[in-house]
């Protein structure tokens, strides 16, 4: 068995409102996997049916080879939940919270605890209520990593971390990924995302959109070109893949399709090119192109199940 | 910026959210107000028969203890309004406190108040709303019962003065829970304080009206003020006076308290705690101990003192009624024994009643805790779910059974020692543990619903209301048995004195069992969240 997850056409609706909309996803073992999508796109809900806290309507879902919904004692033997929204007890002390919840896990290791606690900075001995939401997120993270789990759910874990321990946080989840270990990682932070998953699945109203490596994503996307010219092209607007184009003078500005990319070179180094800087990307790119208002004309990423 | 700046906005706000739980207990109250003063008037219509009852109900110690005396005999006001005029009374006081905790102090537990206080809102705005909405709730509530009781045909003057009583006690616990919301940082625990000082001055006119010699006390508790206001019996206005002052006085320690507290703190700073969990915290069940012990400690300590009071006060039931139709209605009731018997059962049922409130409020930690997102990390370890609602149903019935066992205890010790009869401990224990599978219907019917329908939770606090008033005012409205057994408590054998029953005590059980199943089999099955 080599996936960690799978789910498939998985739908649930509350109410009136449809949270998950056929939704597929795949975890294979021992990848970081980042789950990537605005607020309301259905990453949570995901989550809480792999914890058997929510049952599907419809679609199945796999975890660690059983049912999430029936298994549920035996699957979390195996893995560790860190919630988006930690809420504590208030008058236990963090340290309590820890044990405890490691303890009804199968046990926690005590050195790993200690370190752990180090690491992050975090006094074990305040009450939950004196926490700040860091704080709190701290709590849920050390109680998550200080046990020995196969697979780590984390539902936008570093929400209220400052940027330093935002640090220790990658830092621990690397080193949790080279002994093996699968990590389902849902964000809507990219450059957490980018840092971090070996891949991404983009879902948006409850769909998955887009599955594979950031690589295999670069390579559908369009680069972003700017460049000085000695003049500007008058077809460049009208040329296959060029979209955005911006012109301020001689400088030029503007999107274009990977396929496009030739014939674009060729015009401009036709009409003389004085400085030219291309970019890939940046995941905040990919993102404004399924989430934004400037949409692509023909949808990436229907098939792009690797 | 004033610091009572955005007091308006406040209170719109909080009338906002209350605006059915306000509207549907002032309706509550003044149908059963008004209903039971007619249906009194219907079940008396000459004045012997008045006379009759009032001095019956003069004559019994339970009674007295329960609603305090009828001041006089012959009035007819007095008469119908001695049970539901009290009752009234303290159901507005237990109304507000919730209002203006919820209002202050749960708002700033939760954070949302942060998120208000940082617009154009005072540092005196909160507490401020929150006392309004409150004392207008109580003189909406007063005002209404006074125009049902006029509306029955009981005289205006102590119509008003009954409603107006009505108001000023609930001014008195509103200001009461503005002192106790600065006092303590959970919502919880300032309620549950608030509602201790309320406990405390109940216990106090208890004393007061069914021992001898003690009547004096009356004056040291908001609700023998109310009480002293005697309606239709006297109608002394100017006893309307001391909840008001009492009221200023309070309002203004907690502006005090309030000014001089920093956000979301006490009065004590909290203390660092362990670093790492005792050993024994490793299951659901140690954790909801965790969590409820401390309520649990302060409700056993209030079923001791309950115990020792009722205990010491049946051995003088009876002692200081010496006009012969009371001694004849002594006799008829058994004699000493028998009268001091049928005191404790009826106490023993209030207790029964009070276990169940305790029940209710520690099984519904199941819904708190899972609106709270709390449940969440305990069912993704290896917790299932039923070991995890399981956790707070044991609280709850080992909770109540326990409650109990010590009121019966103490009962008993008292009485034994008073009477020198140690029998009685064993006959009080067993009086006590009779009680306990009606209290566990109770807490059947939350986790039903809990199970089954988890937004409608305060269904458990409804059908626990509906026991209460059937018990108390069913044969007043001549309901028939049909609607009276729909009660647990009316199964419940009348002990100590009356005849024992286990088949009752079996069913009951076997009811609350299948409840709970019900509950666990919908929790099984339903989303969490």
């Amino acid at each position: 068995m080599d996936e960690a997850v799978s789910i498939e056409r998985l739908s649930k609706t509350f109410g009136g409102t449809r949270a998950l909309d056929g939704l597929d996803l795949e975890v294979s073992v021992g990848e970081i996997h980042g789950l990537l999508g605005p607020n309301g796109a259905g990453k949570t809900t995901t989550l809480r049916i792999l914890l058997g806290l929510l049952r599907a309507d419809s679609g199945v879902a796999r975890l660690l080879g059983g049912d999430p919904w029936r298994d549920v004692e035996r699957l979390h033997r195996r893995l560790a939940y860190v919630p988006g929204e930690v809420t504590l007890w208030p008058n236990l002390t963090g340290g309590e919270v820890i044990d405890l919840l490691g303890r009804l896990r199968g046990g926690l290791d005590e050195t790993r605890r200690a370190d752990l606690l180090e690491r992050f900075e975090l006094d074990p001995t305040k009450k939950a209520r004196a926490y700040s939401k860091g704080n709190r997120q701290k709590v849920a993270l050390v109680a998550a990593l200080s046990s020995d789990v196969e697979l780590l759910l984390l539902d936008e874990p570093t929400a209220g971390l400052d940027p330093l321990m935002d640090a220790v946080f990658r830092e621990c989840l690397v080193e949790f990924r080279k002994q093996g270990r699968t990590a389902l990682l849902s964000s809507h932070i990219l450059s957490e995302v980018e840092a971090l998953a070996d891949r991404v699945s983009i879902i948006r109203d409850g769909r998955t959109v887009e599955v594979g490596s950031l690589a295999e994503m670069r390579h559908l996307a369009r680069l972003s070109i700017a460049a000085d010219l000695a003049s500007v092209p008058e077809d460049l607007a009208t040329l296959p893949g060029v979209h955005d184009l911006r012109v301020d003078g001689t400088h030029v500005d503007f999107m274009v399709d990977p396929g496009g990319l030739d014939r674009v070179l060729v015009a401009l180094t036709t009409a003389g090119v004085t400085s030219l800087t291309s970019q890939p990307p940046t995941l905040e790119e990919l993102f404004l192109r399924h989430y934004g208002e400037e949409r692509p004309a023909a949808p990436a990423g229907e098939a792009a199940t690797p | 910026m004033s610091s009572f700046a955005g007091t308006a906005a406040l209170t719109r706000l909080a009338l906002r959210r209350d605006r059915v739980v306000l509207v549907v207990f002032v309706l509550v109250l003044v149908v059963m107000v008004a209903a039971s003063a007619s249906a009194t008037v219907k079940l008396y219509p000459t004045e012997a028969s008045r006379v009759k009852a009032a001095a019956a109900i003069d004559s019994s110690t339970a009674t007295l203890a329960m609603y305090g005396p009828i001041y006089d005999t012959t009035s007819v006001g007095a008469l119908s309004t001695f049970k539901m005029g009290i009752m009234g009374a303290v159901a507005v006081a237990i109304l507000v406190l919730f209002v203006v905790v919820r209002h202050t102090r749960a708002e700033e537990e939760t954070g949302r108040l942060e998120l208000l206080g940082a617009t154009v809102v005072g540092r005196r705005a909160p507490l401020t709303a929150a006392l309004i909405v409150a004392g207008g709730a109580s003189l909406v509530a007063g005002a209404g019962s006074a125009l049902g009781l006029i509306a029955v045909g009981l005289p205006v003057a102590g119509s008003v003065l009954m409603g107006l009583g009505f108001a000023c006690l609930g001014i008195v616990f509103a200001a009461v829970a503005g002192v106790t919301a600065q006092l303590v940082k959970s919502a919880r625990g300032a309620a549950g304080l608030a509602g201790v000082v309320l406990g405390v001055f109940y216990l106090v006119r208890a004393i007061a009206d069914a021992a001898t010699g003690l009547g004096w006390l009356s004056w040291l508790s908001p609700v023998g003020w109310w009480q002293q206001t005697r309606p239709f019996a006297g109608d002394r206005w100017w006893a309307l006076a001391l909840p008001l002052a009492a009221a200023v006085a309070l309002a203004a320690l907690a502006y005090v308290l309030a000014g001089r507290r920093d956000f979301a703190a006490g009065l004590l700073p909290d203390r660092p705690g362990p670093a790492a969990a005792a050993a024994s915290l490793r299951s659901p069940l140690a954790l909801a101990w965790r969590l409820q012990r401390g309520s649990f400690f302060a409700w056993a300590a209030a079923f001791a003192v309950i115990g020792v009071v009722f205990g010491g006060l049946a051995s003088n039931v009876g002692s200081f009624l010496t006009s012969p139709q009371a001694r004849a209605f002594i006799i008829k009731l058994g004699g000493e024994q028998g009268i001091r018997d049928a005191f404790l059962a009826t106490e023993l049922g209030m207790a029964a009643v009070a276990a169940a409130v305790y029940g209710v409020q520690a099984a519904l930690r199941l819904r708190t805790e899972e609106s709270a997102l709390r449940t969440e990390p305990l069912l993704a370890t290896a917790v299932g779910r039923t070991r995890w609602a399981l956790s707070h149903l044991v609280v709850a019935l080992a909770g109540s059974a326990m409650l109990l066992v010590i009121v019966g205890v103490t009962a008993g010790l008292v009485g034994a020692r008073q009477t020198g009869d140690g029998g009685q401990i064993g006959r009080l224990v067993v009086a006590a543990l009779v009680q306990i599978p009606a209290a566990w219907l109770v807490i059947g019917i939350v986790a039903a619903v809990f199970g089954l329908a988890p937004r409608w939770v305060v269904l458990g606090w409804v059908a626990l209301t509906a026991f209460v008033l059937i018990g108390e005012f069913g044969a007043l409205f001549n309901l028939s048995q049909a609607v009276m057994d729909v009660s647990p408590f009316a199964h419940v054998p009348r002990l100590p004195g009356g005849e024992f029953a286990v088949a009752p005590l079996l069913w009951l059980t076997a009811i609350a069992a299948c409840l709970i199943g019900v509950g666990l089999a919908g929790f099984r099955r339903r989303d969490v969240g």
